[in-house]
């Protein structure tokens, strides 16, 4: 049988390219389903509800108007839409991912909740973080970063932001805006702000 | 427990710059990837299935009221990990040119005709044993501004999710015998050669459809689980 058959690696991956809004991230611009979008908000959904924003931009400081992002996340609670998360009961209304292609300006934005603790592999607890993949025309591969929050004492502990050389933490970590539920986080895919992003 | 998704699969990919790729010389990073291990937040990832994909949305050539022009495909295959495995109820999108090459897109200037009949746009969910179809139009061939006389070869992108967030695969599927691969730096930025050959479908005589369409196979391999021990703690 076919599916017997151990293959010999895995298929590469490919730019995104520059045209891939109306298949990925129509939002009504195009005539096509718009089952993603950069919202996980749902009517019933519980948590602290928040706004994430941003711009992408490249090695000359140019903004980035072909890029696509990608969240994923815990719930308030920290737990994973996934059934391969077995701590606790579904949480059938929280997906945990949305999807937003950044505009001519290189802005992106996403409206969530604020994600609970997660375990790491030795059980010891995660500052809420969102994990976030970075597609893009020029970029073979998607890239892997995290945001954190500006606003979370538990980054001082957290396991990952310790692999982080001092000096790029601050590249993962999003910025409260003063009294409101908005964070900003810029992303530069190269340069001397280089975002850190992660060998996954 | 330690890496459960081998990090070393990841050395089929494309070095992130590869200057030929003229775009990839300002948005590849300069600086190492930092290593982790992967905690839950990597091991977990999306579930898409039937409340996303509606019928017919794998068939490209009934979405409008017409037929749209060009050469009428079947694209199939399984989607597979490393180890052999189907991977079932996963999310496969595609995207791609219609018959002259053109993409619906504000930003596609190639002088090219737009097929009222044709967006190009599509998806579905791999079934029980990981199996895929679409129905759509061979894609055309079309200029980019790379380099003189730049053409990408004949291709259809393709977005697969596998089962967690680490195994997330963007690609492009090709179609064999494809004149302009010697050319097209983007599918040369896969160094090997059996690595690049994967992306290229085969011909499927068997599955080709008398007197309606030709048929293509591709297979997707996503990244295996569980080729390092899991340590318990």
């Amino acid at each position: 049988m076919q599916d017997a058959v151990k293959p010999n690696g895995i298929t590469p991956s490919q730019t995104v390219g520059p045209f891939f809004k109306y298949g990925l991230t129509p939002t009504g611009d195009y005539a096509w389903n718009d089952a993603f979008t950069n919202s996980t908000l749902t009517p019933d959904l519980t948590g602290d509800r928040i706004r994430i924003e941003g711009r992408v931009f490249d090695g000359d400081g140019v903004v980035v108007p072909d890029a696509m992002l990608e969240i994923w996340q815990a719930d308030a609670q920290g737990r994973f839409a996934d059934p391969q998360d077995k701590r606790a009961l579904p949480n059938a209304s929280f997906r945990g991912f949305a999807r937003c292609g950044t505009g001519k300006d290189g802005n992106y934005s996403f409206d969530t909740i604020k994600p609970g603790v997660v375990p790491d592999p030795d059980g010891k607890p995660q500052a809420p973080h969102i994990v976030l993949a970075v597609f893009a025309r020029g970029m073979l591969r998607h890239l892997y970063t995290r945001i954190y929050f500006s606003d979370e004492a538990g980054n001082a502990a957290d396991p990952v932001l310790a692999l982080v050389p001092s000096d790029r933490r601050a590249t993962l970590i999003a910025v409260r805006e003063a009294g409101k539920p908005v964070y900003r986080l810029d992303l530069h895919l190269q340069g001397d702000s280089e975002t850190v992003f992660f060998d996954v | 427990m330690t890496f459960i998704y081998p990090v070393d699969s990841n050395k089929a990919h494309p070095l992130p710059l590869s200057p030929e790729y003229k775009s990839s010389i300002k948005r590849a990073p300069n600086k190492p990837l930092i290593p982790m291990r992967h905690t839950l937040s990597e091991l977990t990832g999306p579930v898409y299935g039937h409340e996303t994909v509606r019928d017919g949305d794998n068939d490209l050539t009934t979405q409008h009221t017409g037929e749209p022009l060009g050469e009428r495909i079947i694209v199939h295959g399984h989607v597979r990990d490393e180890d052999g495995r189907g991977v079932p109820d996963t999310l496969v999108e595609i995207w791609q040119a219609n018959a002259c090459g053109r993409y619906v897109h504000v930003r596609d200037q190639h002088p090219a005709p737009l097929d009222p009949n044709f967006t190009g746009a599509g998806r579905t969910q791999s079934d029980a044993s990981g199996y895929y179809r679409f129905v759509t139009i061979k894609p055309g061939a079309y200029p980019w501004g790379n380099h003189h006389n730049a053409w990408r070869p004949a291709h259809i992108h393709l977005s697969v999710f596998g089962h967690s967030f680490v195994t997330r695969l963007v690609t492009q599927m090709y179609f064999p015998g494809d004149p302009l691969f010697p050319f097209d730096p983007i599918f040369n930025s896969v160094p090997d050669e059996t690595a690049r050959m994967r992306m290229v479908s085969s011909f499927d005589l068997e599955n080709t459809k008398p007197e309606w369409a030709l048929c293509y196979r591709f297979d997707i391999v996503l990244r295996g689980k569980s080729a390092t021990p899991m340590e318990t703690k």
